[in-house]
């Protein structure tokens, strides 16, 4: 990963932004490059979040093993979005629902609540596609991968 | 409005740059400020000089180029993204010992944080893809 500097210019500027997953970990590299972005945006200190859709929740499955098509398996990432400060996790239950996944298929993903003695708290966080049309509606940017 | 636009997919198999295009044209000949657009994903093939596209076709690189030049955008090309696909100017070749580059003009290679930066400043950020 690239160093980054923060902006000069923009440090007093706090936005929601939330990075939106509708495709498949591997196949095609949007999950992967949206990934990296959502790295880089922890350094400038954003209000972030993740949004998984569509094919999209297969990025949070356990057991992802890719040894069988030569590409590096980034999903162990996800686990230490917690350490960036991004703590909230989208999925969308009908997503999971028509592709017959349940909450226990992804991952375990959590953060420290600094406000709670660093106890740890899921960030994953399931939510109907009419809860999600208003998280989206309250954000300022979305980026869509 | 300060607008920032984000193109995620490449030259021709998409219609995502030809939208860009022509909506950052639009958006500056009705006055509204574009504050950088950036290339990601294959959105960074954009930005070689060496496509050559038949006479008889729009030829997309040489578009934003001529805007940039026109109106002085800034076009910004994702490093990682453009180094995994081939896009490098002079120093990219350089460090990376290849012998030759293929930016085009009016672009240039500079990291995610400016994407980062464009959806904090501009007002609206604008995607295209797929």
């Amino acid at each position: 990963m690239a160093d980054v500097k923060p902006p000069e210019i923009a440090s007093n500027i706090k936005k929601k932004l939330m990075y939106v997953n509708r495709k498949a970990p591997y196949g095609t590299i949007y999950a992967l490059e949206s990934l990296e972005v959502v790295l880089i945006s922890a350094a400038f200190e954003q209000d972030v979040s993740l949004a998984f859709l569509d094919d999209g929740v297969y990025q949070l499955m356990k057991g992802q093993n890719t040894s069988g098509i030569g590409m590096k398996n980034f999903s162990p990432t996800f686990k230490a979005l917690g350490d960036y400060e991004i703590k909230k996790l989208y999925v969308e239950k009908e997503s999971l629902d028509e592709r017959g996944l349940k909450p226990d298929d992804l991952m375990e993903i959590s953060y420290e609540d600094e406000d709670e003695g660093f106890a740890k708290k899921p960030s994953v966080r399931i939510v109907n596609r009419s809860e999600l049309t208003q998280i989206m509606a309250q954000q300022d940017v979305l980026l869509n991968f | 409005m300060k607008l920032g636009i984000l193109v995620n997919e490449g030259p021709y198999t998409h219609q995502a740059s030809d939208s860009a295009y022509h909506f950052t044209k639009a958006a500056l000949e009705k006055g509204h400020e574009i504050f950088r657009v950036f290339f990601y994903n294959d959105g960074v093939n954009n930005g070689t000089r060496l496509t050559v596209p038949p006479q008889d076709d729009r030829n997309l690189q040489k578009a934003w180029s001529e805007l940039a030049d026109k109106h002085k955008l800034d076009l910004v090309v994702c490093i990682a993204a453009a180094q995994r696909r081939g896009i490098l100017d002079q120093d990219e070749a350089k460090r990376h010992g290849k012998n030759v580059d293929n930016i085009a003009p009016g672009f240039r290679i500079s990291g995610l944080g400016q994407l980062v930066e464009t959806a904090m400043i501009a007002e609206r950020l604008v995607v295209f893809g797929d």
